[in-house]
């Protein structure tokens, strides 16, 4: 079944006691794809990957991973993932490779075939050198490497890894993530991280959930779009702001000074003009903006990054929250 | 039961590096060759009526009450403390199976263990020449009831790690259900609470259920098929138990 989707969740909902963790949550991967999983803590991102991986049941929903439903078939389901959890726990007093070996042997790889992966592995997660050395004495960049072979060691359709990059240094994050990259095409992946250009840069597709919720999904750029609704330009600029309403206008209908500093020393003072129109102004604003009586220094588009799509989309959800609360 | 070996052989390694192991071995051969010379010095000063083997069973509770909760109280509970349950049931193996596992582990190296005190006897027919101290009656029996009772003894272990993430607690859980099993019992065999004529029926229970009866026939020579029975009823009950515990503790996680 190459075309069923690797991923497909239809209204999963887990309810601790009391507490929903996760709250009719709806979405699917296709094969091949990097998802990156967002949210601030406690949104729920552990319990949505835990379920995935049928070691929690779902209260109710359903997941299915390459077609096969998690709730029924959780042995089968399991063939088909990698996994690293949370902190990535590992036992303290084995060998590197001996834990590769083992797990390798749980998860039905041949003998035969175990050597040379467990090599390949190795090589492709940088830790030759500590093959030999008990896990419990690595450092922290060691350990989360080991988890990350662990997860790729059988080869599965889907790697779910809830973040990876924590605790490491921005050359070994920068190992990882061509990692990850270059299981794109091959394998499924899911990551959740908290580091958000990491996700930008890695992902195909983004996921921010926040309170059990998924409030924001879509590349990384539609997100921006959606979530935020307007582009925004910074410009430097000397002559009087309050002159500048209908010039602004005569560009584009909608673009408005939204913020003003204060003048420096030469006269020029910092504007941010804000639209929704999503088209490049860059021009024309050029061009009336460097006309007398104004003079101009900079414009630049502003480039909104993941972070404040993230913000700005919990935030959304943190006041839908707020307003039900009122209500009652 | 696909990844049963893989599994055992693994804990069966884990638990011969680890420090704790080589502890309770240490501790156990000290008591138990302790023992062992104080026998033969009473042997060789006044004539006995027992042979040496059915008096050397008759301290067995003593190592079982520190050696059954060294062996078993890390084997579930730092699973459960490190995180790494996830990992293993996240593989394609049952909770069944590494329960099993974990049981298997502490019971072959708690049969190991009390092979290994065998040597004494081999030592002392080897020396004295004379066979009489050699008895195999109350030696095999003896053994077998240290095999049979250790079903579940290593059991309850097993469950008490279930039960908690600190390892302390289930050592010392571990050690009060083993001495509830074999003092507590055969204390209330012995008390008139139970002598009220409604109450017969918990008294014959608890008559059934005396470990310290149990070992004497044993070391006797007698086999009886209802204390058989009565250890791996138990062993079955304290394992299903255990693995109910750690998927109770999964879904309330």
């Amino acid at each position: 079944m190459p075309d069923t989707p690797a991923i497909e969740v239809t209204h999963l909902v887990k309810a601790y006691a009391g507490i929903t963790a996760v709250n009719d949550i709806n979405f699917r991967v296709a094969r091949g794809e990097i998802l990156g999983f967002l949210g601030p803590n406690g949104a729920g991102k552990s319990t949505t990957m835990r379920i995935l991986t049928g070691y929690l049941p779902a209260t109710s929903g359903s997941v299915h991973i390459c077609g096969i439903p998690v709730a029924s078939q959780p042995d089968e389901v399991k063939r088909q993932i990698g996994y690293m959890p949370e902190n990535n726990p590992l036992p303290e007093d084995m060998r590197v490779s001996e834990y590769l070996y083992f797990r390798g042997r749980l998860k039905e790889i041949t003998r035969r075939k175990l050597g040379p992966r467990i090599d390949e592995v190795l090589e492709l997660c940088d830790l030759k050198r500590v093959r030999h050395k008990i896990i419990g004495q690595l450092s922290k960049g060691y350990r989360q490497r080991v988890g990350i072979a662990e997860a790729i060691l059988a080869e599965p359709p889907v790697i779910i890894m809830d973040e990876p990059t924590i605790g490491l240094d921005p050359h070994q994050i920068l190992i990882v993530r061509d990692l990850i990259a270059s299981l794109r095409g091959r394998m499924t992946v899911i990551i959740s991280s908290h580091i958000l250009p990491e996700i930008e840069v890695t992902c195909d597709r983004v996921l921010i959930i926040n309170q059990g919720r998924v409030v924001a999904q879509g590349t990384p750029a539609d997100l921006r779009r959606e979530v935020l609704g307007k582009s925004t330009y910074q410009v430097e600029l000397a002559g009087d702001p309050g002159t500048l309403p209908p010039v602004l206008a005569a560009v584009e209908p909608t673009l408005q000074v939204t913020a003003q500093g204060e003048p420096d020393a030469e006269g020029f003072r910092r504007l941010t003009l804000s639209t929704e129109r999503d088209a490049e102004l860059g021009e024309p604003l050029l061009r009336s903006l460097s006309a007398p009586p104004y003079r101009l220094r900079s414009l630049s588009r502003a480039h909104p990054t993941l972070e404040d799509v993230f913000l700005a989309a919990t935030r959304r959800s943190w006041d839908v929250k707020s307003s039900d609360l009122r209500k009652k | 039961m696909k990844h049963f070996f893989t599994l055992l052989s693994h804990e069966i390694r884990m638990l011969l590096v680890s420090a704790s192991t080589y502890i309770a071995a240490m501790l156990f051969l000290a008591f138990m060759g302790f023992v062992f010379t104080s026998i033969l010095e009473n042997y060789s000063k006044v004539a006995q009526e027992v042979s040496p083997a059915q008096t050397f069973f008759q301290f067995f509770w003593f190592p079982v009450l520190f050696m059954v909760p060294m062996l078993t109280m890390k084997c579930l509970a730092e699973e459960r403390r490190l995180g790494t349950i996830e990992t293993l049931l996240t593989t394609p193996v049952t909770t069944t199976e590494v329960v099993l596992a974990k049981y298997g582990a502490a019971y072959f190296l708690y049969l190991a263990l009390w092979c290994s005190t065998g040597v004494f006897f081999y030592i002392l027919s080897k020396f004295s020449g004379d066979t009489r101290f050699l008895d195999a009656g109350p030696l095999i029996g003896g053994y077998l009831f240290i095999a049979v009772s250790g079903l579940l003894f290593i059991a309850l272990g097993v469950f008490a790690s279930s039960l908690s993430r600190n390892q302390a607690v289930a050592a010392i859980l571990c050690a009060t259900m083993i001495f509830g099993l074999i003092f507590g019992l055969s204390w209330l065999a012995g008390s008139s609470a139970l002598n009220r004529e409604v109450l017969q029926p918990v008294r014959d229970a608890v008559d059934y259920a005396q470990v310290i009866t149990h070992r004497d026939d044993f070391t006797r020579g007698i086999v009886d098929t209802r204390q058989l029975l009565f250890y791996l009823s138990g062993t079955v009950l304290a394992i299903i138990f255990s693995i109910l515990s750690v998927e109770a503790k999964l879904l309330h996680s």
